[in-house]
């Protein structure tokens, strides 16, 4: 499963995305959010939400100094938290910016795309569809 | 037990730029946290007789236990003195301010002292930076500033960025702060409180986790709320037509206030309406943090260059039903183009659009009947609908060329002592009416709230029961209902709750969601919490010089058509006498 953003348009920036995602493990708040909701250019313009594309041959993985990044067969990574040392190389190396990093554990946070999100998205703005298996032009 | 809500206070001393955070964690034990926690954390630092913009004169942000943990709880909730009414000021924003200054680390923040040089205070978890903001003082727009202070700033997307224009600036009273650019601590004058203190903006961020001891719990509620929430047919309304959809609901019941109230139809309604600037201008929409709503709504208003053609300008302006009435009907203005404009002036200058607009309608019937002249105004010859001249006069009410601006930049009931004409100044406790003219209720609520706001009591909806049901109450039982109703609203803004949720955050909801953030209360504790709040307010406001005997209740407002029928100053005299035996013995208590 892949996750989408089908109409960034739709985002009415309420973050609740970003909030589902830091829930995932029971806590509340915004520490462990691996998407973003950003003004594009303050809030008149709309918003860019930053999902992981889950790349075939991720870059943040060949960033990795240690491994702890395992690619996995349908693209994407999976972090190995043991192995990770905190030196944000993968975050350094993603160029949409979707390595995001939990600031109390000094560890980068990785979609795992489970689309906690989308169904938390009240605006149609995610969706999580179906792997084709196939590197798809996605927005 | 892990509790989830907030313990920590950060003071900020603007005179000696230096900062502190202090662990109190019993303050938001007891008093839950905003209205309860600043109302406590105003009575420590601002004695009676203190000059509002006296250096030493608190500003006070404070957040909720729930912020951050469940939606809707995205309020701020900002006390002050305000230099407006005099006494409590007390206003409340959206946007992203609570959510950063909770993940910042903080359940409240305590401003005192002034800076010699302007200023903006940047806080960034636990790091606060003092940064010079003198070459953004006194810019046109507060817009520009906001995007200046966003690009050298980190932590986009969880920041909140909260800044004044020249309103704020230059201490117009009604000077207000913009948070995330469409949503306001508009009411009351906290702008200036921030321009007494030199500061342009604070900008605030920060990510932390809320842990939980009961998780399914959590997660339980949340889901219960989150789906009230998106499947509440109120909370449909605000996403689509928004507030906004007021102006054909108060048009049909003849109380939409035009023309400084001298009507309560306005025959440009329609154009106006909620329906009709949705289909012609509706540009997007925007949410608060962690709300599912989205009942911001904004404009698209493309205006021509005169001299070019097919060259437009686009400008995006947010607008509800506030904004409608105060700079629209209550001006006579029934053209929405230059209703727009008029709303983006009072945008970029930063000054609360009711008072402006009110300022504005009682200058215009003032001048008409000769209490002011053009020697006044500057050459202005104010006339309802004249949108362009009103844009003029924004301009002299922020920079106050002269004595009359200079007066009425201090509010409309100020003006109205110096000049006269104070009947038709619409303002109640000395700050300017919001656009809810039903009926005695509503006006009691004006003038009893603790914060002269329709949103403390909803008089306006008692008025709407006694015309549905055919019942008028006496004023004894308004007070009381407008009473018991205040109590249980200190709650739900103590929580930080948005008062448009107030449906889904029951007296259930929010006894089981003070269970999940570790709290104890039961259902008698939490409402017995609501009235000793409310009573701590009035204590202040009573202190800061608030009497039940000498608040002006403006003559127009017996002269107006009521939808309600008919009600003369004795019935409202008879209310506030109420009042004033009630509340003193809820003090004595």
């Amino acid at each position: 499963m892949k996750l989408k953003v089908i109409d960034a348009q739709r985002c009415v920036g309420c973050q609740l995305c970003m909030f589902a995602c830091s829930r995932r493990s029971g806590i509340g708040g915004l520490s462990n959010s691996c998407i973003g909701v950003k003004s594009a250019g303050g809030m008149s313009k709309g918003f860019t939400v930053i999902v992981c594309r889950s790349c075939k041959n991720p870059p943040c993985a060949r960033a990795c100094p240690v491994d702890a990044l395992e690619v996995r067969p349908e693209g994407g990574v999976r972090l190995k938290a043991e192995r990770c040392i905190g030196c944000g190389a993968c975050r350094n190396a993603c160029i949409l910016k979707a390595v995001f990093w939990n600031n109390e554990t000094q560890k980068p946070l990785i979609c795992v795309q489970c689309g906690i999100c989308a169904k938390y998205c009240p605006h149609g703005v995610l969706e999580l569809r179906k792997d084709t298996g196939k590197e798809e032009v996605r927005s | 037990m892990t509790h989830a809500y907030p313990t920590k206070v950060l003071y900020i001393d603007m005179t000696k730029k230096s900062y502190r955070s202090v662990e109190r964690p019993e303050l938001f034990a007891q008093y839950l946290g905003g209205t309860g926690a600043a109302i406590k954390l105003l009575e420590e630092h601002c004695p009676a007789g203190i000059d509002p913009y006296a250096p030493e004169a608190p500003l006070i942000f404070s957040v909720g236990p729930l912020t951050g943990l469940f939606p809707l709880a995205s309020k701020t909730v900002a006390m002050f003195k305000s230099p407006l009414t005099g006494n409590l000021g007390e206003s409340h924003a959206g946007g992203r301010a609570a959510q950063a200054i909770r993940m910042a680390g903080y359940g409240a923040i305590v401003i005192t002292g002034a800076s010699e040089l302007p200023v903006y205070v940047a806080i960034h978890g636990a790091t606060v930076h003092f940064r010079d903001a003198t070459s953004i003082w006194g810019m046109k727009s507060l817009f520009t500033a906001g995007s200046i202070i966003r690009g050298g700033e980190p932590g986009a997307g969880v920041r909140s960025i909260i800044r004044i224009g020249r309103g704020g600036e230059n201490k117009v009273a009604f000077g207000s702060a913009t948070t995330e650019t469409y949503r306001h601590f508009g009411r009351l004058g906290m702008g200036a409180v921030m321009g007494s203190k030199k500061i342009k903006a604070f900008v605030i961020s920060g990510e932390r986790s809320i842990p939980v001891e009961d998780k399914k719990k959590y997660r339980d509620l949340y889901d219960q709320i989150f789906k009230a929430a998106v499947e509440s047919p109120v909370m449909k309304k605000y996403h689509d037509l928004g507030t906004a959809g007021n102006v054909m609901t108060m048009q049909k019941l003849k109380a939409m206030p035009t023309r400084n109230l001298q009507s309560g139809s306005f025959e440009h309604a329609e154009a106006i309406s909620g329906e009709s600037l949705a289909s012609k201008y509706l540009g997007r929409r925007l949410a608060c943090a962690h709300c599912p709503v989205g009942c911001i709504h904004i404009a698209a208003v493309r205006e021509p260059y005169e001299n070019e053609p097919y060259f437009y300008k686009t400008t995006m302006v947010g607008y509800d039903w506030e904004l409608i009435y105060a700079l629209g009907s209550m001006l006579g203005i029934g053209d929405p183009d230059g209703m727009f404009l008029l709303i983006d002036e009072v945008e970029k200058v930063g000054v609360d659009s009711m008072s402006a607009g009110v300022c504005l309608a009682w200058a215009t019937e003032a001048q008409e009947k000769g209490v002011i002249t053009e020697k006044e105004t500057m050459e202005l010859k104010l006339a309802w609908g004249d949108w362009k001249t009103y844009i003029k006069a924004m301009e002299h009410l922020v920079n106050q060329p002269n004595d009359f601006y200079k007066a009425l930049a201090k509010g409309s009931a100020h003006a109205a002592s110096v000049y006269g004409g104070a009947d038709y100044a619409l303002a109640f406790g000395g700050n300017e009416m919001p656009g809810y003219p039903t009926g005695p209720a509503s006006y009691l609520g004006f003038l009893l709230g603790t914060r002269h706001s329709h949103l403390d009591n909803a008089g306006y909806s008692l008025d709407q029961n006694a015309i549905k049901s055919g019942k008028a109450m006496t004023p004894p039982q308004i007070v009381d209902e407008l009473m018991k109703e205040e109590f249980w609203r200190q709650i739900l803004t103590s929580l930080c709750v948005c008062l448009f949720a107030r449906g889904i955050y029951t007296p259930e909801v929010v006894r089981e969601s003070l269970a999940v953030a570790g709290y104890t209360f039961t259902d008698a504790e939490i409402l017995a919490l609501g009235r000793s709040i409310y009573r701590d307010k009035y204590a202040f406001k009573l202190k800061h010089g608030f009497s039940f005997d000498t608040i002006a209740k403006p003559g127009r407002i017996f002269e107006a058509v009521a939808p309600t029928g008919p009600f003369d100053r004795t019935f409202i005299d008879e209310g506030l006498a109420h009042a004033k035996k009630k509340i003193g013995e809820l003090i004595a208590e």
